[in-house]
This record gives C-alpha cells, sequence and structure tokens, in this order.
C-alpha cells in the first residue's frame, strides 16, 4: 500500500514539474491529461485547493526558495490519540501524513518542521517516510537538537540525537537546525549553557554548518529575554531565528503574561541584524482560528471580509512581515493544509486599515480569560499523574462556549455548571484533576508559553470547588 | 381481584425500592425514600414508632400483607417462586410448621444483636439482604447502561448523562450477596416462600401477629371438597385439605388461593379463632413418582439459576477494568492506594458514633448506593461486616452532600442540616511525618492545607532529614471535623501521610 501511495505520488510530483515548463510539447502535454483525470478521481483529492495565483516563496540568506508556508510536524493526524500516548509507534497516520506531504509539495510548500521531541519521538521518523520519494532537491527540512532534559546535555547524548535525526529523516544534510527553545528552564542561562555551550555542543554545530551537514543553523525562541539578546550578541553568524509571532503576541505579548516579551521587539532585533524570522505559532495553536468562541472578534474579522476565515487574518499577519522567511503552521486536517495554501497563494499583503482592525481585535481577546495553552505536551507527564493539558483544554472550551459562570444568579448557571462539570469528569479522570495538583513546580521551566501552571491548577479547582458547593467563587455565599 | 391488587402493589414497591438503589441521581430519593423507611426492621431501629404501629395495624387487620407487598425479598421470592411453578407442573403442599426453627431464629437474631455480633444478624434481616443484592449485583448491571447512555450523550455533545462509578466496594459484602441471591432464588423456585416462614425474623413476628389478624383466609367446610386447589397454589405452603384448616402465622397474605376455588370454599373472612386453629393432621407424603419428577425438574432449572448469577458476576470485573484501560501512556501511572489503618472506623456525620450505627445499621447498602463520592464502601471487619464505613481514596465527604443522612432508614445515619454538616466531627487527621512527601525530603506540597475546609491545617516550617527546610502540615485536631478531604489529595502512595480516623462519639461544635 505504501508503495502504492508513493509511486502515486511521485507521478503527481512529475505532473507539476512539467506544468511549470510551460513551454512542453503538445505530446507531453496530451499524456499528462490522463494522469491529471487518475489523481482527480482520487476520493479526498477531488476538491482541490482554490488558489488564484502560486506559492508566494521568501529568500534566504543562503539564496533558497522557500515557500512561505512551512509544514510544521509537531501535530501529526493519528488513528487514535489514547494509543499516541501510549506511545504506540502504530498511532500516526502515516497514509494521511504521505498524502498531505505530497500534497504540499505539489502546491509548492517546500519547508518542513520537525524535531526529535515531536509526536512522542515519532515525528522525524514519519516525515522522513512521507518525503522520501521526492527528489531531495524539492523540499527544505527543519529539525532541532532537542535535549530539554538534563539526561541529554552531556556532549555524547546530544551528538547521539544529532545523528539520529539523520537516520530517521534519512538523509545526508539537514537543511535548518535549530537550537530547540532557548530561553525555557527556570534558570534559562543556565540551562543554555548546559544544553549548548557547557558541552561544545554550539561549536560542534558550526563546525558540522562548515563540512556541510548542516546548512541553516539557528535556534528558536521562547521564555527569557535574556537568552535572546545574549544568543544574537555573542557573535554567532545565525542564518535565522525561530519566532513566535501573530497579531496578539506583537503588542500584547506582556499583557498576556509579563514575563514574556513582545514579538514586535523579537522580530525588531533580527531585522536590524537583517537575520530572516521564522515563525511559529502564528495561529496560537488554533486559538485564532476559533477565537476562543469570541463572537464579537469573529464578528469583526467578518464584517471586514465575509469569505476569509479568522486562521486567514491571522496567517497573512504573519506573513506580511517582509523578514519573514515562512510562516510554519501545523496541519492534521486536509482542509487546514488547503486553506493555508489558498492563503498564501499568493499572499495578499495587510494594508493598513486591516492592520488596524486587528490590533483592534487583538485588545478584544486579550481581555478573554481563556489560558495561553496551546496543548505541546511539553509539561507532561506530571509525576503526580496530572493530564495537565486535558486539564486547559477542558477550561478553554468551556470558557469559549460560555460555561465559565461563576455568579451563582447568572441565568445559565445551572446548565453551565452541568456543563463544566460533567464535561470535566469526562474529559479528565477524578484522579488526574486539578485537586490533585501538589505544587511541585516541575512542570513550569517546560512551558513555552511561561504558563505558572500551578497557580492555574489551583484557580481552576476552586473554581471547580466553588460550584460543586454551588457557592459564588468571589464571595463564597451561595 | 384481591390478588390482582396484592400483585400490582408488590409491582409498584418493588420496583420503586429497587430504583431507589439503582438510582443514579436524586430523584428516587426524594420520590420514594419513604420507600425504605416504611420497612419492618428500619422502622423498629429507626424507633418510628407510627410507621411499627402502622404495620402492626395492617398485619392486625389483613395478615401478613407486608410481606407480600413492602418488603422487597418476598417479592424478590415471589417472582421466582412464580417461575418455579409456571410450566404448571409444581405443585406445592401443605408442611406443618417449623416453629422451633422460626423462633430459634428469632431469638438468634436478637441476641446477636445485642450482644453485638451484627454482622451475623444481619445476615437474616429480609429488607437489607435484598438491599445487598440490589446494590451489589443490579446496580452495576443498571449503571453500564447509564454509563452507555453518558457515552452516546457525550458523543451527541449533550451533558443529560452522566458516567457513575461501577466498582464493587467490598469483596466480602459482594460474595455475601451473590450467596444469598442464589441461595433465596434457589429455596423460593423450589419451596416457595420458606425462607420467609423459617429463618426471617420479621417474618416470624408478623407471623405471630397474624395469628390474630381480623380478616383471613378460611375454609368453609361445608363447601370445601378437598381438591387440594388451594393447598397446590399455596406458596407459604400453610393450607392443610386434610384438616381443612389454614395456618395464618405463615400465611403471606398472597390471595392466591381466593377466588379460584370452583366451590368458592375459600374466602378472606372474619371468623372466630377456634374453628381454625386445630392441631395440624399428619403430612401427606407426596407420591415417590411425583417427587422424582419434581427433581427432574428442577435440575434443569437449576442450571439457569446458575448461571444466571455467573452472567452478573462475569460481567462486573469487566465493568471496573474500564476506568484502568483508559490510563495513557503519556501520563503518569496511577498508583494503587491502600486504605490506612484506622483505629476506629469513621462514619458518617448523622451516625452520632460508633455505637449508634452499629446497633441501628442493617447494612443495606442504600447510604452505599447513594454516596456520590465514592467514599462509603461496606467494612471487611469481622464484628461490623457489611455495615458501611468512610474511605477516602475515590472522594471525601463533601460539604455540601447529605445524601446517606438523607436516605437512612433505620436512623443509623439521621437527618442533618447544612450547617450540621460541617460542624459535625466525625474523626480528625493524623499526619504520618514517616510518609509525607516533604517531610521526608520529596517535592514541596501542601495539598492538604489547601483543600481543607475549614482551615484546621496550617503549615508550618521543618527540616527534612536530608536537610531541606520544609513546609509541613500541623493539624488542629479540636478544629478538623474528618471529611478526608486531606487524605483524598495527599499524594503520597499506597498510603497516604496524612489519614482520618473515627471518633466513637461523634462532637457538635
Amino acid at each position: 500500500m505504501d508503495k502504492q501511495q508513493n509511486q502515486h505520488g511521485l507521478h503527481r510530483w512529475n505532473r507539476r514539474e512539467f506544468i511549470k515548463m510551460a513551454g512542453a510539447g503538445a505530446a507531453a502535454l496530451a499524456t499528462l491529461s490522463i494522469a491529471g483525470c487518475d489523481a482527480g478521481k482520487d476520493g479526498p483529492h477531488a476538491a482541490r485547493p482554490s488558489v488564484s495565483g502560486s506559492m508566494t516563496y521568501r529568500e534566504s540568506k543562503k539564496g533558497e526558495k522557500v515557500s512561505l508556508l512551512g509544514f510544521g510536524m509537531m501535530r501529526l493526524p493519528t488513528v487514535d490519540k489514547r494509543a499516541l500516548q501510549r506511545g504506540s509507534t502504530a498511532a500516526i497516520d502515516q497514509e494521511l501524513v504521505n498524502s498531505l506531504v505530497a500534497e504540499a509539495l505539489e502546491y509548492g510548500v517546500n519547508y518542513f518542521d520537525t524535531s526529535p521531541r515531536y509526536a512522542q519521538g515519532q515525528s522525524e521518523r514519519v516525515l522522513g517516510i512521507a518525503l522520501k520519494p521526492f527528489p531531495r532537491d524539492k523540499y527544505l527540512i527543519a529539525t532541532k537538537l532537542s535535549n530539554f532534559t538534563e539526561s541529554d546535555w552531556s556532549r555524547e547524548a546530544s551528538i547521539a540525537m544529532y545523528e539520529n535525526s539523520f537516520k530517521e529523516l534519512q538523509i545526508e544534510m539537514i537543511d535548518y537546525m535549530l537550537l530547540h527553545g532557548i530561553g525555557m528552564g527556570d534558570d534559562a542561562m543556565k540551562a543554555f549553557n548546559s544544553r549548548y555551550i557547557d558541552n561544545g555542543m554550539l561549536d560542534f554545530l558550526l563546525e558540522q554548518r562548515e563540512k556541510g551537514r548542516i546548512r541553516n543553523l539557528g535556534f528558536s525562541y521562547h521564555g527569557d529575554i535574556r537568552i535572546f539578546d545574549h544568543a544574537l550578541a555573542m557573535g554567532v553568524d545565525w542564518d535565522f531565528v525561530q519566532i513566535q509571532l501573530n497579531y496578539i503576541d506583537w503588542k500584547h505579548a506582556k499583557e498576556i503574561n509579563t514575563r514574556n516579551t513582545n514579538a514586535e521587539y523579537l522580530y525588531g532585533e533580527l531585522q536590524k541584524r537583517n537575520i530572516p524570522a521564522i515563525i511559529m505559532e502564528p495561529v496560537l495553536g488554533g486559538r485564532l482560528a476559533s477565537m476562543n468562541g469570541n463572537r464579537k472578534a469573529i464578528a469583526m474579522l467578518k464584517a471586514a471580509d465575509p469569505e476569509s476565515t479568522p486562521a486567514q487574518w491571522a496567517l497573512r499577519y504573519a506573513g506580511h512581515h517582509k523578514g519573514v522567511l515562512t510562516v510554519l503552521s501545523g496541519m492534521t486536517f486536509r482542509e487546514h493544509l488547503r486553506e493555508n495554501i489558498a492563503t498564501y497563494s499568493p499572499l495578499k499583503p495587510l494594508n493598513d486599515s486591516e492592520l488596524e482592525m486587528l490590533e483592534k481585535v487583538a485588545e478584544l481577546m486579550v481581555g478573554f480569560k481563556t489560558l495561553p495553552c496551546n496543548t505541546c505536551q511539553y509539561c507532561m507527564p506530571c509525576p503526580y499523574g496530572l493530564d495537565i493539558p486535558s486539564i486547559f483544554e477542558h477550561y478553554n472550551h468551556c470558557v469559549s462556549e460560555e460555561n465559565y459562570v461563576a455568579d451563582t444568579h447568572d441565568a445559565h448557571y445551572g446548565s453551565a455548571r452541568r456543563a463544566f462539570l460533567v464535561g470535566y469528569d469526562r474529559s479528565v479522570p477524578k484522579l488526574r484533576q486539578a485537586d490533585h495538583c501538589t505544587g511541585c513546580g516541575r512542570c513550569v521551566p517546560h512551558c513555552p508559553q511561561r504558563i505558572d501552571i500551578p497557580k492555574e491548577m489551583v484557580k481552576i479547582d476552586r473554581f471547580v470547588e466553588s460550584l460543586k458547593q454551588q457557592k459564588n467563587l468571589e464571595t463564597g455565599k451561595a | 381481584m384481591l390478588k390482582t391488587i396484592r400483585i400490582a402493589l408488590a409491582a409498584l414497591f418493588f420496583t420503586g425500592i429497587t430504583w431507589l438503589f439503582l438510582d443514579v441521581t436524586e430523584t428516587a430519593q426524594y420520590l420514594l425514600g419513604w420507600m425504605a423507611c416504611i420497612q419492618f426492621l428500619p422502622a423498629v431501629l429507626a424507633l418510628s414508632i407510627g410507621i411499627v404501629a402502622l404495620l402492626v395495624l395492617l398485619t392486625l387487620l389483613f395478615g401478613r400483607i407486608y410481606c407480600s407487598t413492602i418488603c422487597p425479598l418476598g417479592v424478590f421470592q415471589d417472582i421466582f417462586a412464580w417461575l418455579g411453578t409456571r410450566r404448571g407442573k409444581k405443585r406445592y403442599h401443605f408442611s406443618k410448621a417449623r416453629n422451633r426453627l422460626r423462633y430459634g431464629a428469632l431469638a438468634a437474631f436478637v441476641l446477636l444483636g445485642v450482644l453485638g455480633v451484627h454482622s451475623l444478624a444481619l445476615l437474616l434481616a429480609p429488607y437489607s439482604a435484598y438491599g445487598r443484592i440490589a446494590q451489589n449485583l443490579f446496580s452495576p448491571v443498571y449503571r453500564a447502561g447509564n454509563n452507555l447512555l453518558a457515552l452516546l450523550a457525550e458523543r451527541a455533545g449533550s451533558y443529560a448523562f452522566s458516567a457513575s462509578d461501577i466498582s464493587i466496594r467490598s469483596l466480602p459484602t459482594f460474595g455475601i450477596a451473590l450467596a444469598f441471591f442464589a441461595l433465596i432464588a434457589f429455596l423460593a423456585f423450589r419451596h416457595g416462600r420458606i425462607w420467609c416462614n423459617t429463618l426471617c425474623p420479621v417474618g416470624t413476628v408478623l407471623g405471630f401477629l397474624s395469628r390474630f389478624a381480623w380478616f383471613r383466609p378460611v375454609l368453609d367446610r361445608e363447601k370445601c371438597v378437598r381438591c387440594r386447589l388451594c393447598e397446590e397454589r399455596c406458596k407459604a405452603g400453610c393450607i392443610d385439605t386434610q384438616t381443612q384448616t389454614v395456618d395464618s402465622s405463615r400465611c403471606v397474605a398472597c390471595m392466591n388461593c381466593i377466588g379460584d376455588c370452583p366451590k368458592g370454599a375459600i374466602r378472606l373472612t372474619h371468623e372466630k379463632r377456634e374453628s381454625t386453629m386445630k392441631a395440624p393432621a399428619e403430612i401427606e407424603e407426596s407420591s415417590s413418582a411425583e417427587a422424582m419428577e419434581q427433581a427432574r425438574l428442577s435440575t434443569a432449572r437449576r442450571g439457569f439459576l446458575l448461571a444466571l448469577p455467573a452472567v452478573l458476576f462475569a460481567a462486573l470485573p469487566a465493568g471496573a477494568r474500564a476506568e484502568d484501560n483508559r490510563t495513557d501512556g503519556g501520563l503518569a501511572e496511577l498508583k494503587p492506594r491502600r486504605q490506612p489503618k484506622r483505629t476506629l472506623p469513621v462514619r458518617p456525620p448523622g451516625a452520632l458514633g460508633q455505637k449508634n450505627f452499629t446497633t441501628r445499621c442493617t447494612a443495606c447498602q442504600l447510604c452505599v448506593a447513594a454516596c456520590p463520592n465514592g467514599v462509603l464502601r461496606p467494612s471487611t471487619s469481622a464484628l461490623g461486616l457489611m455495615q458501611p464505613e468512610m474511605g477516602f481514596d475515590r472522594g471525601f465527604c463533601r460539604p455540601e452532600c447529605r445524601r446517606c443522612s438523607d436516605i437512612c432508614p433505620t436512623g443509623a445515619i439521621q437527618r442533618i442540616g447544612d450547617s450540621e454538616k460541617s460542624s459535625i466531627h466525625i474523626g480528625y487527621a493524623i499526619w504520618d511525618k514517616a510518609l509525607c512527601l516533604p517531610a521526608t525530603g520529596g517535592d514541596a506540597c501542601g495539598n492538604c492545607e489547601r483543600h481543607c475546609p475549614n482551615g484546621s491545617i496550617s503549615l508550618i516550617s521543618f527540616t527534612a532529614p536530608n536537610g531541606k527546610k520544609v513546609q509541613v502540615p500541623a493539624v488542629d485536631k479540636e478544629r478538623c471535623i474528618g471529611c478526608g478531604a486531606c487524605e483524598y489529595v495527599c499524594p503520597a502512595r499506597p498510603v497516604s501521610a496524612i489519614h482520618v480516623t473515627g471518633y466513637e462519639v461523634h462532637r457538635i461544635n
């Protein structure tokens, strides 16, 4: 089956190549139209992305043409979500990944971003399999040195992780190599030094770039701003830097969490140094697609263009900055892939009134009390058995659905209370709920969004307790 | 007509009480809680003089109507007796009253109760024997159905149904319930109401009273032709057509004999006692051929009867294990918990203390069925076997909940109000330094302090053996009400580092 799928993918790739060469002979076109018919009948491929032109490309320092849409491989389509959490290797839907990757390539997406840590360590292998049938010069692979845990800090363990990436991805050269998530950790400077400096790994990677096994070297940044500044100031010639950028984080990252830094500053620093930016979290793990159910925000976006989706606005925002090389989006559904391809084929730059409108939407969203959790699972497993992302997901879901009602006199209190409590037990088993958080804080340094997880657990627990007792959260009265 | 009324009433009470044990919402409790309160033994234990007087009066008027309609174990037996006679071949016959056994069992029941050996005495209590069967055997099946609906509701995005816990709360009690289910069903299937007229203490008391009942089934000697139709229908075996007498102390007033007599010789009526109180004649031996036929028939049915509990039993552990299967690899394994050793068991608020609770509780499991927090479970200790006690591995005694106190029919757990709920001290928490996470140099915690509903735990500075400066809990014993919130949220495994032990006498302040 895999073989068949791959051959099929190759076929369609060739077709695209030929179409690009518009001057090809009529005979060639005739044969291709037959192949085109075959592809057209093929189940999910029946509907094509509605593209008005071709993909927008940006140029890297080394002169590579990079598609503005980058395929993020952190969340992958699974056959069974629970099986994935159990670490089963059969759980990822490889066939679907193959077909999504093939379709992405066909429409000009050429940047694929993975890590040894994504999808419980399966992402690199799955991507390697999906890309194998295509010519190596048609795609760019980005992976990372994800030596987060202390056991991976040694030089040997880090090099082993690095070498393993080649094996899993089945490649000889990594196009884009990143120091993964610098600035994270409760003592970010210590973590940075232990992971990349004291063990000589940064020097090692620079050597590898010299030798040509790495083409571009950069880092991805979350968290402590001192590390960002330090990394830029240390005299390394970074080919690119990956930052979190979207219309909320541009000016409001600090309002969401005082420990965060606005994307405006990060991007500005990179521009000053002429370093291309790669954008992560342009849609905030889907929260800028659902707008957290904030009807007013959705109405504002729809008023500006009734035919655009919120996710399209978010992607256009991330892409319109000229210094952006590519915008990463995790696309587990074909519909997301198609919509994103359409958004960037080609990119329609934002005008001033549109930017103003998005800033107003951002201000509105900041006032909403959802947690900035993107369910990345970096905090897991909690040693006390809590299911942290599921607790936050349930909480955010209830806030979006307006089932977070603390006022006992509210007309919807009864139904909202039931939805919150019954839904809570459905989403999270009782012994994994917020009340079992001991506040040990081990999860805190792992959160890229810098959520104070124990504090939020106490808040959610207090709210649940007030619901159970049917007492007002603030006053403690019934 | 009388029989139809009896069946209708029996069906009403039986389904009502069964629902009371099965319901996962509070609906049944509010609508039908009284059905448990009018049970004879619970009413006696609750000292509900009015109810006992009414039941006595009812018996003095119509005989043991209680046994054929109100008592759930009686109706339960009628169902199996009916299954046993359905094919028309099975016939009852008169048997002599086993009065020594009856009064002996009653005396033993009272004596054991007075001596405090409740676990043995309670085995005979009819209403609670049925309660144990319903809670242990029927409830898991009902809950499995409810959970299926909850699953469907979840798929449909509805919150109409929520999943409930299916688990065996205590293995010994489950075993006893299963054994009684098999025993009583078998006896009823083969011999009708033999249990009620031998071992049941309530049956013996009401039987004694019904000797003096105003209305009783009476055989008209003029009309009776000794066709034995009524005798063969009598599942209590109390009609003797030879002597043309009815032993009204064993008659459970099922009315099966009334109205079917072709001569109209048996009627429910008032008659002077002398005519019916003649010494019973010799028991007529059933022919050996008839006995053989009965034996043959019953073996076939025995297979079915034995298979039924086996099926129920097999379904149970599977349901209980479903929870475990949800555990995912991305999550840390939840280590199993063990109950701590408590000096005294913790009894729920309203129980007043150990003595009131153990003397009044009939171990019917109604509170266990009603407890929404998984706290109450039958005891496994020898003396208090089957009587509920509290454990805090699934939840704790929540401040807003008073369901056990609202539902208990015997006064073992008495009615309390909202303010009493949080002011009754049922026990107190004990901190175990050797198990506490921070005290042994582990992670910082303080979860018990955060969750104590009335602030009786405070955190104090402490130096762990490894020299780490930590915060550990200190319990204000006088403030602590013993709700178990601290024990529930304590991360220490397998035994919580803070546990509740019960008071002998509950305190209020």
